[in-house]
């Protein structure tokens, strides 16, 4: 460990200030403070500081999205070995998932990194670890056969317009890794939606059948898995999302450390979960009928709220605000599923819409405070003037 | 003892440090100098009224505070005024006093001072050089002798980590703590409230002309910014005193015998010393010998006038503060750490995120340096603030509105109910290593600038 320590110290020299590099210090520095913990002390303030940082936050958050990726990986083999009718064992769906995949997360870390370095040195800060998740996320929310090209172009857009453009890292109205598909959604739509899509190879091969449920559901189809097959995540749709068991193993992993909210988690799970009831009883079309219970385990519902909504910087920041903002994307949710059969997934365009309206939901919060203080010093004016 | 209320709070934390000071008075310390430092005073600047080389009483003023001429901080023992530290810009930094044991002391007619009234006393404190013991809400700052404050709080509980036992302080203290507070009722215009802890009230229970209260929970239960939210919440216009409970007794003393009492009973504590217990001395002593004889088991040390969130680091050439019953000594963290964003790993420095094991281990005490464990970064976590934070407002957007320096949302927002201390577990607990006290302390002071 000394020995790698010296090492790095003699690597960092024309690093240092006044000296030849400093100016690409930022980048050096990534990736020194990613193998040490810096010897930084305190220098004003408490002088005692939690062992917490924000790296260690981020890769509790990378490690909860471990379940739902590696799931993710196996169902895109599986999908294609099944729908094709090949025999093939666990290995074979992980290799074919993989040779997918791995690319595309490799595409996204390298754009978005280096756009992310690239803002490091001209502004003269240090490299934010936010992306690290970003970076993972883009992929596991795409669908499978998109071309790499355009994973590169949304990552791009994603990290340029939707977070560097509002001051990096922090001041980001719009959650990056949703502002990617977003983007990709509206830009490519053949690729992004339809029922060719959703599966490994399903444009080129005519025997794989790339719906989702809630693709047949709104074309007027018939759903042929059952509820364990829909929570356990064996069906089509975008990479990571399918399964919710996995993805509730997450949520498990960021509620106990404490990284994930658990009130917008549960109260998005509440909000989908009463407007999939009110539709159930409503009844007018398939998806209303469709079951609150399945509502909440198909689709992207799950990872969105678990990982997308969570995002405390484009979420709302205060408690009693993460309970609305929380509970509003589950409505919402549902309610798009429902009422606009070109969205089939509607929780994309709920978590961007209520990361809009987040800043206004803790305005009104924190108002609430505001507005009791000023009662009382009229009251203690009032009672100066009697 | 009537307690007219019980304060409890469940946010917050205490951080178990190892090396709290035993109840072991160690007997008097006397140094060689005793200095004086302008920045104990929180937005007084000073105006020298001794030259290097002058010789001073006991109780002699040394400066005075350019904001209000009448208020004098005076000098702790006798002596020669040895050197005047001064920083960049010549700003004042510290008044080093060699001390002539057994010199002179300044002496103020005090028989009568049951008949004064209001305004002589004020005088006779602001000549004497007790008017800095009292400190003023909103800001934290001395206080004002044309203001009659609403109310005066001296809190005897302490919850800060390595905090000191004021009752042990006190133990023979409380015929001048009584008289002390005898003095404060006449000077406040409603009442004195003294803060108990709620496990262990029976020592003050002869104290008379105050409202008890009592106080439980995690830091920080233990400062008054809490205390006066609850009892007696402050408004724009409004003034609250507060005075540290060993200077009630100093105040006690000075109007016994009409001489300045600068006594100081000090715990050194913290896990770089191998006793940790209290001395006795004086205002402003040197630190030194104090730390000689706990024995600290390094050079590489901090020591901290005050608790380890909101104190003042100095150096062993330091001087005891003007305020502190407290100080702390712990190991420098200047080392580097291999892989720290593992989380789980490390579980032996002490953090209150469940990203770490380490308050399921570690039940007698955690050891700590003073690593900043990790960079600044900009604020991403949200929710986490509110959990250490017992004041009834946002400190976020308290601490946003002073980055942007918006007077009006900071007014909106609570700046008038906070001192930088009560952000001192915000400081430690964030994840992002933002240092909320500063940016308190800077938006405090443009409050002060800009409205008064």
């Amino acid at each position: 460990m000394n020995f790698l320590r010296k090492r790095l110290d003699i690597l960092k020299k024309p690093f240092e200030k006044g000296q030849k590099l400093e100016k690409f210090a930022p980048a050096i520095n990534a990736f020194d403070t990613f193998l040490f913990v810096p010897n930084h002390t305190t220098k004003k303030g408490a002088h005692i500081r939690d062992a917490v940082d924000l790296k260690r936050t981020m890769v509790t958050v990378i490690i909860a999205l471990m379940p739902a990726l590696i799931y993710g990986i196996y169902n895109t083999g599986y999908q294609y070995y099944a729908q094709t009718g090949e025999a093939f064992t666990f290995i074979d769906a992980f290799i074919h998932g993989s040779w997918k995949i791995v690319p595309m997360i490799i595409v996204s870390y390298v754009v978005g990194l280096a756009i992310e370095f690239g803002f490091a040195v001209y502004r003269g800060h240090e490299v934010n670890e936010g992306y690290l998740v970003t970076g993972l996320l883009i992929p596991m929310i795409m669908p499978v056969d998109i071309p790499l090209w355009m994973v590169a172009v949304s990552t791009a857009f994603a990290v340029l317009i939707a977070k560097e453009a509002f001051g990096g890292t922090g001041m980001n109205i719009l959650n990056p890794a949703l502002t990617a598909r977003a983007f990709a959604f509206f830009a490519y739509p053949t690729y992004m939606s339809g029922n060719k899509v959703w599966v490994s190879e399903a444009s080129n091969v005519d025997a794989i059948s790339g719906e989702t449920i809630l693709g047949t559901l709104a074309a007027g189809g018939e759903v042929s898995y059952s509820m364990f097959e829909m929570f356990q995540g064996a069906i089509p749709g975008s990479i990571a999302e399918t399964s919710t068991l996995w993805v509730a193993v997450g949520a498990l992993i960021l509620i106990l450390t404490g990284v994930g909210s658990w009130r917008i988690i549960v109260g998005g799970v509440l909000g989908a979960a009463v407007m999939g009831l009110l539709f159930n009883l409503w009844g007018a079309n398939a998806l209303m009928s469709f079951s609150w219970m399945n509502h909440l385990v198909v689709g992207g519902f799950a990872f969105g709220i678990v990982f997308m909504a969570t995002d405390p910087v484009s979420g709302a920041q205060t408690n009693k605000g993460k309970w609305i903002y929380g509970i509003l994307v589950g409505i919402f949710c549902i309610m798009i599923r429902v009422f606009n059969p070109a969205y089939p997934e509607g929780v994309m365009l709920a978590i961007l819409l209520m990361n809009v309206f987040a800043p206004t939901i803790d305005h009104y919060v924190v108002n609430v405070n505001i507005k009791k203080r000023k009662k009382r010093w009229a009251i203690a004016q009032e009672l100066k003037t009697a | 003892m009537d307690i007219i209320k019980g304060i409890r709070t469940r946010r917050g934390a205490k951080l178990n440090i190892k090396g709290a000071a035993e109840k072991i008075l160690s007997g008097k310390i006397s140094t060689a100098t005793y200095a004086l430092n302008p920045d104990d005073f929180f937005g007084t600047t000073p105006k020298l009224l001794v030259k290097e080389g002058a010789v001073v009483q006991a109780g002699e003023p040394i400066f005075f505070s350019k904001q209000d001429p009448r208020i004098k901080i005076v000098s702790p023992v006798s002596g020669i005024v040895k050197t005047i530290e001064r920083g960049p810009k010549r700003k004042i930094e510290r008044i080093i006093i060699e001390a002539n044991e057994g010199g002179e002391a300044r002496t103020h007619a005090v028989d009568n001072w049951e008949d004064l009234g209001r305004d002589a006393l004020v005088n006779l404190l602001l000549e004497s050089g007790n008017w800095p013991f009292l400190t003023q809400r909103p800001y934290g700052t001395l206080a004002d002798p044309d203001e009659i404050p609403k109310a005066i709080f001296v809190s005897t509980m302490d919850t800060a980590p390595l905090a000191v036992d004021h009752e042990f302080i006190l133990t023979k203290k409380y015929d001048s703590f009584q008289r002390g507070i005898d003095v404060l009722n006449k000077l406040v215009d409603q009442n004195v409230f003294l803060g108990l802890d709620a496990t262990h009230t029976a020592p003050f229970k002869n104290i008379e002309n105050v409202q008890f209260y009592t106080i439980s929970g995690p830091h920080p239960a233990g400062n008054i910014s809490l205390h006066i939210q609850e009892l007696c919440p402050i408004n724009m216009e409004d003034r609250i005193w507060t005075i540290n409970p060993e200077d009630v007794a100093n105040l006690g003393k000075f109007i016994t015998n009409g001489e300045f009492s600068p006594e100081r009973t000090v715990a050194l504590a913290g896990n770089a010393i191998k006793k940790a217990i209290y001395f006795y001395s004086k205002i402003g002593a040197e630190l030194a010998p104090m730390v000689k004889e706990v024995q600290a088991t390094s050079n590489n040390i901090r020591v901290v006038n005050g608790d380890l969130l909101s104190g003042n680091a100095m150096n062993l050439e330091g001087h005891l503060g003007y305020y502190n019953n407290l100080v702390s000594v712990i190991p420098e963290g200047n080392t580097y750490r291999i892989f720290g964003w593992l989380p789980f790993k490390d579980n032996s420095i002490l953090s209150l995120s469940n990203t770490s094991f380490s308050r399921l281990f570690n039940k007698s005490g955690f050891n700590i340096d003073t690593n900043l464990n990790g960079e600044e970064r900009a604020l991403v976590v949200t929710g986490e603030m509110e959990k250490v934070f017992p004041l009834d407002l946002y400190p976020m957007q308290l601490l946003k509105a002073c980055m942007i320096e918006d007077i009006e949302k900071m007014e909106a927002l609570g700046i008038y109910e906070v001192v930088p201390e009560d952000f001192g577990l915000i400081d430690y607990a964030n994840t992002s290593k933002i240092e909320a006290q500063e940016i308190i302390r800077k938006g405090i002071e443009l409050m002060i600038n800009e409205v008064g």
